[in-house]
C-alpha cells in the first residue's frame, strides 16, 4: 500500500509540473488520448505482472502484440473472416502462445527469459512473414470494431472517456479478484515468494505458473487487437516493439519485485500511467524526442532507488526498535 | 574480568560481545580467551551462538556490542579482509573452494604470487607446494579440486589459511563430512598446527573428538557462556550437562496405545539407493523414529512417502488402501502431511504472514468456487495457531521474524488443521531452541493422542531415545534394525546405524 502511495505521489508529480509547464498538457484532447493510451499500455501490463509475481518475466509480448495485431487486421481486410471468427482465433493464438511458454518453463524447466527471448524473436518473424511485412490496415472498414479502441463516452457536455479505459477496468478489476479475493491469487504470491515451499504445501505450481503465462499472452492478445484497432496501419516490423520493457517498467514501478511475490493492480495501473505521463510530457513539453528513452529509464532508476532506500530505512527502524526491546518476540523466548 | 595476570600473554580476548537479529538475540554477552597453541573447543546445541560467534570473529558480521582483543589490542574485525589481516583464518562447513582450479590457485586465490603483471606460475606451484606438506596433502598442486576428495579439500583449506599467515584458525564441523581415515588425518594436522603455536577454535558436535582434541572447551548455550572446561575435566557427560543446561527429563511416553497398522510401506524403493528395499509400518497413535547417519536414506524415504520423489518400486499403503502418490498433492489428499528438513526453504515461506502461512494447504475448504472465505479462513488461522501455541504479536506478521521454534509451529499449524491422519517430520527441532524443543515435544506427544501416526527422522540421539515408542534406524538405504521401547539404547541405534560392523562406517560418511 505504501509502496502504491509513493508511485502515486510520483505520477502527481509529474502531472501536475507538465500541466503547470504547459497547460496544452490538460487540455481535453490530449487528456482523452492520454487515458486511452494509459489503458492500452495497463492491459498489457496487467498481464505481465501476472507472470512477474510468480518469479518469472516475460519479453514476447511486444512481439505478441505485433503478431495478433498484424493478424486481426490482416484475418479481416486480407482474408475477408467475419470479426467473431477473426477475434477468437487471435485470442486462441495468444492461449496458446502462453500456454507453450508455460509448458516449456514447468515441464522442460526452461529459463523463462531464455524461453520468451525465443518468443521475441519467433513471433515478430512470423508477423512479418504471413503478411509479407505489408503494412496492414482497415482503411474505412470495420468501423465499429474500431469504437472499441477510438471511442468515448460522453461525460458531461466537455470530456469524454475513452472505451479502452472502460475495458481497463473491467480487466483490472477481474485481475485484483483474482489476486486478492480467490486462492489462485494466494497460491500465485505463495509460489512466487517461495516454490518449494508452495509445492510442498499441496499446491500445484506448474499449472499455476502456466495458468499466469496464459494471462500474460491473452491479455497481449487483447492488448494487440486494440493496438491494431486504434492505430489503423499497422508494421508488422514495428508494432509492439519494446512494449515488453514498458510493461515490465510499469509493473516494476508499480511495485512488482522481479524476485517475485509482490505487486499490486492498482500500482501495475499507476506505474504504467506514469510512463504515459512522461511520454508525452517530453512531446508537449518539446524536449527533444531523442532523449525519450534517456528519461525515461532515469526516472524509472530512481523510482526504483527510492523504494529501495526506503525499504532500507524502514527495516533499521524495524532493527532499533527491537534492540530497545519493544518487539513482544523478544519477551516470549 | 577475572585472568587479568595473564592478559598480555593471550592472543584472542573477545569480551562479552552480544549480537541480536531480527527476532532473535544470537550472542549475549559471550567473552571467551585463546592462547597460542591451544585448541579451543566451541561447543553447544544448534543455535547456541557458535556460528554467529564465528562469523564475527571471521568479519562476516559485526557485534553490536563488545570487544575484541587480539595481542592485547583493541581490534575492529568488520570485513574479512580485515580478519586476514588481523592473522584470523575461518574454515566453513561448506567448503569455499573453486572446483573448476587446481590446488594451488585455490591457495592462493585473490593472492598469487605475480611477475610483470601476471601470474609467476611457477612460483605459485612451488609455493603451494610448501603449504601442502604442512597439512600432509601428498598430491600435486596442480590437481584440479573437483578430483579431490570431502578431507583432502579440507586440508587445502587449512593449506590456504596458513599461506595468509593465519595465527588464529577457526575450524567449523571440519569432520562432519570426512570419513575416519581423513579425520585421522585431520587430527595429525591440528596437532601439528598446535605445536607450531597456531591457536586452533574447533566447533564441533563430536564430544568424543572433543575430549580428544581440545585443551580447553567453551560451552554455549541460548547465546550464553554456559562454562568453561579445562583440559582435565574435559568428558562427554561433563559437556553435555553444560550444553543443554538442564538434563532433558528423560521423559519417557508412558501412556500410549497402538491401534491397527495405519501406514504400511512394503519393499518401498527409494531413487537415492535403488537396490534396498524398505518395509515400515505405523500404527495410529504410534510415534516411530527413524535414525540413522547422515546420508543413510531417511529424508528421501520421506519424500517418497510424500510424492515429492517417485518410488521405485514397492507399494504404500494408508488402512489397507494402496497409494499413488506422484505429488505432495496426492499425498495431501490421502491424509500425509510433512514437516520437511529445511524449514526456511521447504516449510514456511518466510515473506507470508503467520496467517496465510497456516492456512495455505487448506485454502480450498475455505473457498468456494475459488473465492476465499476471509471470515473462515482467519478463524482457522486463530483456533490453530492458538492450538498450536504459536508466539506471534498477530496473525499478519511475517513469519521472518518468529523464532525458529514459532516457525516450526507455523509449519504444524499448516498441517493440523487439514487433520491428516499421518505426520511425517523430518528433524523436526533443528535450528530451534532448547525450550522450543520442549514444546515441539509435547506437541508431538499431543498430536499422537489424537491418533495421528507420526513418523520423524532425527539426527539427535536425545530426541530419538525421547520421543519414540519403537525406532526404526536406517543404513545406507536400508532397514538396519528395529528397535522397540525396551530394546532402545544410544549403543543400540550407533551399532545399527553404522552397519553392526559390518562394513566400515567410512563408505556411510562419504555419501
Amino acid at each position: 500500500m505504501k509502496k502504491t502511495l509513493g508511485i502515486f505521489g510520483l505520477f502527481l508529480a509529474v502531472f501536475i509540473s507538465t500541466a503547470l509547464i504547459n497547460p496544452r498538457f490538460v487540455s481535453v484532447y490530449n487528456l482523452e488520448n492520454l487515458i486511452r493510451w494509459i489503458s492500452l499500455f495497463g492491459i498489457i501490463s496487467i498481464g505481465v505482472s501476472f507472470v512477474i509475481i510468480t518469479g518469472g518475466i516475460d519479453l514476447s509480448i511486444g512481439s505478441l502484440i505485433g503478431m495478433t495485431g498484424s493478424l486481426t487486421a490482416w484475418l479481416l481486410t486480407q482474408r475477408g473472416w467475419s470479426v467473431s471468427t477473426t477475434l477468437l482465433t487471435v485470442l486462441a493464438v495468444s492461449l496458446f502462445v502462453g500456454m507453450a511458454h508455460g509448458l516449456l518453463i514447468t515441464k522442460l524447466r526452461l529459463q523463462p527469459f531464455v524461453v520468451t527471448l525465443c518468443g521475441l524473436l519467433l513471433y515478430r518473424g512470423i508477423a512479418r512473414y504471413i503478411t509479407d511485412d505489408q503494412s496492414q490496415g482497415f482503411g474505412n472498414t470495420q468501423e465499429n470494431l474500431r469504437l472499441l479502441a477510438i471511442g468515448k463516452v460522453a461525460i458531461g457536455s466537455k470530456f469524454s472517456i475513452p472505451i479502452p479505459f472502460f475495458i481497463l477496468m473491467g480487466i483490472a478489476m477481474v485481475a485484483s479478484l483474482i489476486l486478492n479475493r480467490t486462492i489462485w491469487g494466494r497460491y500465485l504470491f505463495a509460489l512466487g515468494r517461495n516454490e518449494t515451499a508452495a509445492h510442498y504445501s499441496g499446491i500445484n505450481t506448474d499449472v499455476m505458473k502456466i495458468a499466469a503465462y496464459m494471462t500474460c499472452s491473452l491479455l497481449a492478445g487483447i492488448g494487440g487487437i486494440l493496438f491494431s484497432l486504434d492505430l489503423n496501419s499497422i508494421q508488422p516490423s514495428g508494432l509492439g516493439e519494446f512494449y515488453e520493457l514498458y510493461a515490465i517498467a510499469a509493473a516494476v514501478l508499480g511495485g512488482c519485485s522481479l524476485r517475485g511475490g509482490e505487486g499490486t493492480v492498482l500500482g501495475v495501473i499507476i506505474g504504467t500511467a506514469v510512463m504515459r505521463v512522461l511520454y508525452n510530457a517530453i512531446n508537449i513539453l518539446s524536449i527533444p524526442t531523442h532523449l525519450e528513452f534517456a528519461i525515461i529509464g532515469a526516472v524509472i532508476l530512481a523510482g526504483v532507488v527510492t523504494d529501495e532506500l526506503a525499504k532500507r530505512y524502514a527495516t533499521n527502524r524495524r532493527a532499533i526498535r527491537e534492540q530497545l526491546g519493544d518487539n513482544p518476540l523478544n519477551k516470549s523466548q | 574480568m577475572v585472568a587479568t595476570t595473564h592478559m598480555a600473554e593471550e592472543l584472542l580476548d573477545v569480551r562479552s560481545v552480544s549480537k541480536r537479529f531480527p527476532g532473535v538475540l544470537a550472542l549475549n554477552g559471550v567473552s571467551l580467551t585463546l592462547s597460542q597453541g591451544e585448541v579451543l573447543a566451541v561447543i553447544g546445541e544448534n543455535g547456541a551462538g557458535k556460528s554467529t560467534l564465528m562469523k564475527i570473529l571471521a568479519g562476516v558480521e559485526t557485534p553490536d556490542q563488545g570487544e575484541i582483543r587480539i595481542d592485547g589490542q583493541s581490534v575492529k574485525i568488520e570485513s574479512t579482509g580485515k580478519a586476514q589481516k588481523l592473522g584470523i583464518a575461518l574454515i566453513h562447513q561448506e567448503l569455499n573452494l573453486a572446483d573448476n582450479l587446481d590446488i594451488a590457485s585455490n591457495i592462493f586465490l585473490g593472492r598469487e604470487p605475480q611477475r610483470f603483471g601476471f601470474v609467476d606460475r611457477p612460483r605459485l606451484y612451488a609455493d603451494a607446494q610448501i603449504y601442502m606438506t604442512d597439512v600432509g596433502l601428498t598430491c600435486k598442486s596442480t590437481t584440479l579440486v573437483s578430483d579431490l576428495s570431502q578431507g583432502c579439500r579440507q586440508l587445502v583449506e587449512i593449506a590456504r589459511a596458513l599461506s595468509t599467515q593465519a595465527r588464529i584458525l577457526i575450524m567449523d564441523e571440519p569432520t562432519s563430512s570426512l570419513s575416519q581415515g581423513e579425520t585421522e588425518q585431520l587430527y595429525k594436522v591440528v596437532n601439528q598446527l598446535r605445536q607450531r603455536g597456531v591457536a586452533i577454535v574447533y566447533i564441533s558436535h563430536r564430544l568424543p573428538e572433543v575430549q580428544r582434541l581440545a585443551d580447553r572447551v567453551a560451552v554455549l548455550r541460548d547465546g550464553s557462556n554456559a562454562g568453561f572446561l579445562t583440559k582435565g575435566q574435559i568428558t562427554v557427560d561433563a559437556m553435555v550437562s553444560l550444553m543443554v543446561g538442564r538434563t532433558l527429563g528423560r521423559h519417557v511416553r508412558t501412556s500410549y496405545s497402538h491401534g491397527e497398522p495405519l501406514l504400511e510401506l512394503r519393499h518401498l524403493r527409494t531413487p537415492s539407493f535403488p537396490k534396498h528395499e524398505v518395509s515400515i509400518h505405523l500404527c495410529k497413535g504410534e510415534i516411530v523414529g527413524i535414525a540413522g547417519l547422515v546420508g543413510a536414506g531417511r529424508t528421501e524415504l520421506l519424500q517418497v512417502l510424500f510424492g515429492i520423489t517417485p518410488a521405485l518400486g514397492g507399494e504404500v499403503r494408508l488402512a489397507g488402501e494402496a497409494l499413488h502418490l506422484s505429488s505432495p498433492r496426492d499425498a495431501i489428499k490421502a491424509g500425509l502431511a510433512l514437516v520437511p528438513e529445511d524449514r526456511k526453504l521447504q516449510g514456511v515461506i518466510l515473506e507470508m504472514s503467520v496467517g496465510h502461512n497456516a492456512t495455505l494447504a487448506s485454502l480450498q475448504r475455505n473457498s468456494v468456487g475459488g473465492f476465499l472465505n476471509a471470515e473462515r479462513e482467519k478463524k482457522q488461522a486463530e483456533t490453530i495457531t492458538q492450538q498450536i501455541r504459536v508466539k506471534t504479536p498477530n496473525l499478519d506478521q511475517w513469519v521472518q521474524f518468529l523464532s525458529g521454534g514459532n516457525q516450526q509451529k507455523v509449519v504444524l499449524s499448516k498441517w493440523l488443521s487439514l487433520k491428516p491422519r499421518i505426520l511425517l517430520l523430518d528433524e523436526p527441532t533443528r535450528g530451534i531452541d532448547v525450550g522450543a524443543k520442549q514444546e515441539v515435544y509435547t506437541l508431538m506427544e499431543e498430536i499422537a493422542s489424537q491418533g495421528i501416526g507420526i513418523l520423524f527422522v532425527s539426527s539427535e540421539m536425545e530426541e530419538v531415545l525421547r520421543m519414540s515408542d519403537r525406532t526404526v534406524v536406517m543404513h545406507q538405504g536400508r532397514i538396519a534394525g528395529e528397535l522397540t521401547r525396551d530394546q532402545l539404547s544410544e549403543e543400540a541405534v550407533m551399532h545399527l546405524a553404522t552397519g553392526a560392523g559390518d562394513s566400515p562406517p567410512i563408505s556411510v560418511l562419504q555419501e
